[in-house]
């Protein structure tokens, strides 16, 4: 308990701007991931025989483990945050593009086709009918997404773009278990809080329609 | 108002779905287009909103070619109806009705209101606006297809086999409901179905397709008493054309003339003499203008003599055909309700007669008859 106090008081600010700097990483990471990922993913749909490949080639691309993913770019964008921004975009951006390519790709084709047969555009389609049917499954992979990316912006560290992963490695090179513990601790809470509000999220954005037939069914 | 211009259509891989089709209609006409699976109906109904397009010939919108026209614009012109219903899941009803004037950028209390309004020609109360479709039963969520379809006032209304999916009872119900609204509405309908019943009651002119070919465009009476040849007889049936006998068509030329009828001002008392007299257990119930008002029988009298004491207190509502129906959709709705007699009235609601079972017995005999006559 003392050295508790001992070490908040030495290191608590500091963990507070450590913490920070962790969740925008991944912050930053997932956002560029939605950006690009979920028009990509409606898109995908549109061209069946090029999206069996591109699911094929992000399936055998998801294997390969995050750390190589960090270390490939290191020769290529050097060391710090952006090398790292860009390592983690990578990989929040192959879950969100499946999820959404899923999600559109299983809405029924008949809501498709009373929706062209009304006159919608293809923009309309998309907005009116797609995304909103696609919404829960879209915001699983961002969710999920998300949590992951917090895990794995602890490894950024290693490539010196900061965050709470500074602890963890510097205290497992030190021997020394408070750091590593003032390291994981936030770093899980962080992923909850997050797994959390993004339940809400999901919540929020979902239809009402969509919630009802759920508990209807 | 509609026009087929030898239009054929051939599908990558060859298969020719449609073949030379040239066909006109007028505005106000409810066709039925009506053939085999896979003989191109459905193909032919969504070359008109250019949801597929012809390979050769043209057609013609109020004598525009639709070719010339921006699809999507086309699209939010032509009323559009099909068989899965197709109404989405996440939006309301309010919201499933307006869709097209959303797309047309009607400001939101107009399209409530347009909502509201249409809501009520199909008999659902307000408070549907507010429901979810999976929260309606599979005919309410069609009668919501059919008001979407009809939100902008479309003047031209393509339904690819609507009511398919229904059960029995409420396909019936939603054909008489639908047949009456088109009347009302004068709307021109292209209406797709492999159901004889179903285009034999509704259409004005019936289409029959085999393989992508016109086989016959006439109207139900014409296409029953002169059918083109033996496909057609035997799309359409035997019992049908026997049914169809052309002596007999409508319900005044089969109906009594002279039904039993009672005041609503008489005594419950006097109401029993009258039918003990007659030998009936059930009267029909008019006012002094011979206009109907309903009926009662033996037993609304034996459930309510405590209480009552007059006709008008006890008369109960009927179902009525108007003079001029045709005797097979009479015996339809007599056979399926199981009722055992029809009143006849004018379009005043006057009453000119009755249809009974005994009446329809006559008929079938004569059929049976008739048959074997031809047979013969
Ligand atoms: N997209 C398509 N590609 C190739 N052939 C098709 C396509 N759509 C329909 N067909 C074929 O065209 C013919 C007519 O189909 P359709 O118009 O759907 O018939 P119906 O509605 O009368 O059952 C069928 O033989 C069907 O297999
Ligand atoms: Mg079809």
């Amino acid at each position: 308990m003392e050295s508790l106090i001992q070490f908040f008081s030495q290191y608590g600010s500091e963990m507070l701007v450590k913490t920070w700097e962790h969740l925008y990483i991944s912050l930053i990471a997932v956002g560029l991931g939605i950006l690009i990922a979920v028009p990509l993913g409606v898109a995908l749909t549109r061209v069946p025989k090029v999206a069996d490949f591109v699911m094929g080639l992000l399936g055998i691309i998801q294997t390969v483990p995050s750390f190589a993913i960090l270390a490939f770019f290191i020769p290529l964008l050097g060391v710090g945050k952006v090398p790292a921004i860009v390592a983690l975009f990578f990989y929040a951006v192959l879950p969100i593009l499946r999820n959404t390519y899923t999600g559109v790709n299983g809405v029924k084709k008949s809501l498709l086709e009373a929706g062209r047969g009304m006159g919608m555009t293809g923009w309309e389609q998309v907005r009116y009918v797609e995304i909103p049917l696609a919404i829960p499954v879209i915001m699983a992979g961002i969710r999920l997404t998300t949590v992951y990316l917090i895990g794995w912006a602890t490894l950024a560290s290693y490539i010196g773009a900061g965050g709470l992963g500074d602890y963890i490695f510097s205290g497992m090179s030190l021997y020394q278990t408070e750091f590593i513990l003032a390291g994981a601790i936030p770093v899980t809470l962080l992923a909850l809080l997050t797994d959390l509000l993004l339940g809400k999220v999901e919540n929020w954005v979902t239809p009402t329609g969509l919630k009802k037939l759920k508990e209807a069914a | 108002m509609l026009k087929f211009d030898h239009v054929s259509k051939v599908y990558k891989g060859g298969k020719k779905a449609v073949n030379d089709l040239t066909l006109e209609f007028e505005k106000g006409e409810f066709i039925c287009f009506i053939g085999p699976s896979g003989c191109g109906k459905t193909t032919t109904m969504k070359m008109i909103n250019r949801l597929i397009e012809p390979t050769e010939g043209s057609i013609y919108i109020n004598g525009e070619n639709i070719m010339d026209k921006d699809p999507v614009q086309l699209r939010r012109e032509i009323g559009y109806v099909i068989q899965q219903i197709g109404l989405l899941p996440h939006m309301n009803i309010q919201e499933n009705i307006s869709l097209v004037l959303k797309l047309l950028k009607w400001p939101e209390e107009k399209r409530r209101a347009r909502a509201l309004e249409l809501l009520d020609l199909v008999d659902l109360t307000p408070d549907y606006l507010e429901k979810f479709p999976h929260e309606l039963s599979g005919g309410q969520q069609q009668r919501i297809g059919v008001l979407r379809a009809l939100a902008a006032d479309q003047p031209l209304i393509l339904m690819d086999e609507p009511f398919g999916a229904l059960d029995p009872i409420t396909r019936d119900s939603l054909q008489e409901e639908f047949k009456k609204l088109q009347k009302k509405l004068n709307k021109t309908i292209v209406f797709v179905t492999h159901d004889m019943d179903e285009a034999l009651k509704l259409a004005d002119r019936i289409v029959i397709m085999r393989d992508g070919q016109l086989v016959q465009c006439d109207t139900p009476d014409e296409i029953l008493r002169n059918p083109a040849d033996e496909f057609v007889e035997e799309f359409i049936g035997k019992d049908r054309l026997v049914q169809a006998r052309p002596n007999i068509q409508t319900v005044e030329q089969i109906m009594n003339p002279k039904p039993i009828t009672v005041t609503g001002e008489r005594f419950l008392t006097e109401a029993i003499q009258i039918m003990k007299e007659k030998r009936v257990d059930s009267l029909l119930v008019v006012n002094e203008f011979n206009v109907l008002q309903g009926y009662i029988d033996v037993e609304l009298i034996d459930q309510k003599r405590k209480k009552a004491t007059k006709v008008s207190d006890i008369v109960e509502p009927v179902t009525t055909v108007e003079a001029g129906t045709l005797v097979r959709d009479t015996i339809r709705s007599i056979l399926k309700k199981g009722m055992k007699y029809v009143p006849v009235v004018d379009h005043q609601q006057r009453l000119i007669g009755i249809v009974t079972r005994a009446n329809l017995v006559d008929i079938v005999y004569d059929s049976i008859w008739g048959e074997d006559e031809i047979t013969a």
